[in-house]
């Protein structure tokens, strides 16, 4: 890194997409970038496309690698909530990824020095017409989404009475709880923790799923976990294929014991 | 009030993705389409609008002549109208975003809204594009929304959280599972989206933005050690994960 652009304007305290999109174009053009990278979170995937938009440029959302060949970049982006991967390019002088978080590691500069300078830009008022005025955040509850130990449950707890065998296991590990689907849909979980196709997709350290069977909706969303573990009493549940540890048996018999025996090594 | 809600055709959650024969694609051998799930949200969401507000829903999807399915679908979920952007090629989400903008500047909507992402290439570009190439106000994620005249108040996942927004029409939202409870279509309102006016119009042409050169299925070695449920299996689970995987 040789140089970093600070824009101070009163106009971005608040977060706009617009605006801040209308400002990285304005670098990008006046520093003759033609590569931009933003996080593919819930801001970056937000921004990039206006971006795109102003810059005429081709953009990839949400890639998990980027590879150097010639004067391309070549860009591997899930696709089907993880099911295949596509390979891509922008046709575009002016190109856009989304990248990923947590896939990506940082690696040292080689770069003697540092320019820093401000940078001016104008936003005009087209691009604030969206305002936050709050914001409210899941108070000691970690988003699955975003924990590296996810314990999710499934249909075969029975009943939403039963979760606490899942939570248990969950803090016991320092984790957060997910939930399949059938669960979600049910009522007895918020869908917020839903993992799968139509839910969050999650790669953690370790997944472990306590009484799910492994719909392909559901695998899509969490097989790019790191290890996955899983106990359910039906021995040809799906999940198994997936799983690197797993234990054949009822949960309400296994998952207490487990979660004691953790408890105790702690 | 008039809703354009833009729709587009997936194939089922519970699709076994195999690659087709081009290598970039996937084999549509078999494969269940349906109305993508976030659309759905979507669809409900602008149905409620008009319910309220007065006016009418326009659903509108980009795509080959199969497409026509969906629509039917959203027209007997209550849409009056609906427009087909046709095109037997997979356009990118540049191009498919141009075609919705032209649609979106021939008439007067006063608000546009999708479903948060497309399962199929998740790719969360359209609400942002859209909105920049209308240059209008766009928030996606949205997870609870209120339109009160021309204001537009509602609450967005953020990682972790809610961000509580306000803006005001017209603009372009995206809406995220759990903001509604999508309706059924019924049988008199599947005989009536029988006669609804579908516009089928070919797609305009533009440059390609980004293509498509590969797909493959991801494939990743599984340790696969299955034990059973004995104490001493119980004990070893924890110590294979402590000491193996390294893992807790």
């Amino acid at each position: 890194m040789s140089k970093v652009n600070v824009i101070k304007n009163s106009n971005l305290s608040s977060y706009s997409s617009s605006a801040i999109a209308s400002s990285v174009a304005q670098i990008a053009t006046a520093e003759s970038c033609s590569i931009i990278f933003y996080p593919a979170n819930s801001y970056g995937l937000e921004i990039a496309p206006r971006t795109a938009v102003k810059l005429e440029a081709g953009y990839i959302s949400d890639c998990i690698g980027l590879d150097y060949n010639g004067g391309d970049i070549i860009a591997s982006k899930p696709v089907y909530a993880g099911k295949a991967v596509t390979k891509s390019k922008s046709e575009r002088t002016n190109k856009i990824f989304s990248l990923r978080p947590n896939i990506f590691t940082a690696s040292e500069s080689n770069s003697t020095s540092v320019t820093i300078c401000d940078f001016a830009v104008n936003i005009s008022d087209k691009d604030l017409k969206v305002k936050i005025t709050g914001l409210s955040k899941n108070e000691g509850k970690l988003d699955v989404s975003e924990a590296d130990k996810v314990v999710s449950g499934g249909r075969g707890l029975k009943g939403p009475e039963n979760f606490y065998i899942v939570e248990d296991l969950a803090k016991s590990i320092g984790g957060a709880v997910g939930a399949s689907r059938a669960v979600v849909d049910a009522g007895w979980r918020p869908h917020g923790e839903q993992v799968g196709q139509t839910g969050k997709t999650v790669s953690p350290n370790i997944y472990i799923a306590l009484a799910i069977s492994g719909a392909v909706q559901h695998l899509a969303g969490m097989s790019s976990s790191k290890i996955i573990v899983a106990i359910n009493k039906d021995k040809d549940a799906p999940i198994f294929k997936v799983a690197d540890y797993g234990i054949v048996g009822d949960i309400f018999d296994v998952v207490p014991k487990l979660t004691a025996k953790i408890n105790s090594l702690s | 009030m008039n809703v354009l809600v833009c729709v587009s055709r997936v194939p089922d959650t519970a699709t076994r993705v195999e690659i087709g024969a081009d290598g970039k694609s996937i084999n549509n051998n078999g494969v269940k389409y349906i109305l993508n799930p976030y659309d759905e949200y979507a669809l409900e969401e602008g149905l409620r609008l008009v319910e309220k507000n007065g006016g009418e829903v326009t659903v509108c999807t980009v795509g080959a002549d199969v497409c026509v399915d969906i629509l039917r679908t959203s027209l007997a979920m209550g849409a009056e109208k609906a427009v087909h952007i046709k095109s037997e090629e997979t356009l990118d989400s540049f191009s498919v975003a141009k075609n919705i903008a032209e649609v979106a500047k021939s008439a007067n909507y006063d608000v546009i809204i999708l479903g948060r992402q497309s399962i199929d290439f998740d790719s969360f570009q359209m609400v942002s594009m859209l909105g920049e190439m209308l240059e209008l106000p766009s928030v996606s994620m949205v997870a609870k929304l209120d339109i009160n005249g021309t204001l537009v108040t509602g609450e967005r996942d953020i990682e972790g959280g809610k961000e509580i927004f306000e803006t005001s029409l017209p603009a372009v939202i995206s809406v995220q599972k759990g903001i509604n409870e999508p309706r059924y279509p019924k049988l008199p309102q599947i005989m009536k989206a029988k006669s609804k006016p579908i516009d089928a119009r070919p797609a305009i042409e533009t440059e390609k933005y980004t293509s498509v050169l590969s797909m493959e299925i991801p494939a990743k070695q599984r340790v696969g050690k299955i034990l059973t449920d004995s104490d001493s299996d119980i004990n070893e689970l924890v110590r294979l994960l402590r000491e193996e995987a390294k893992v807790i």
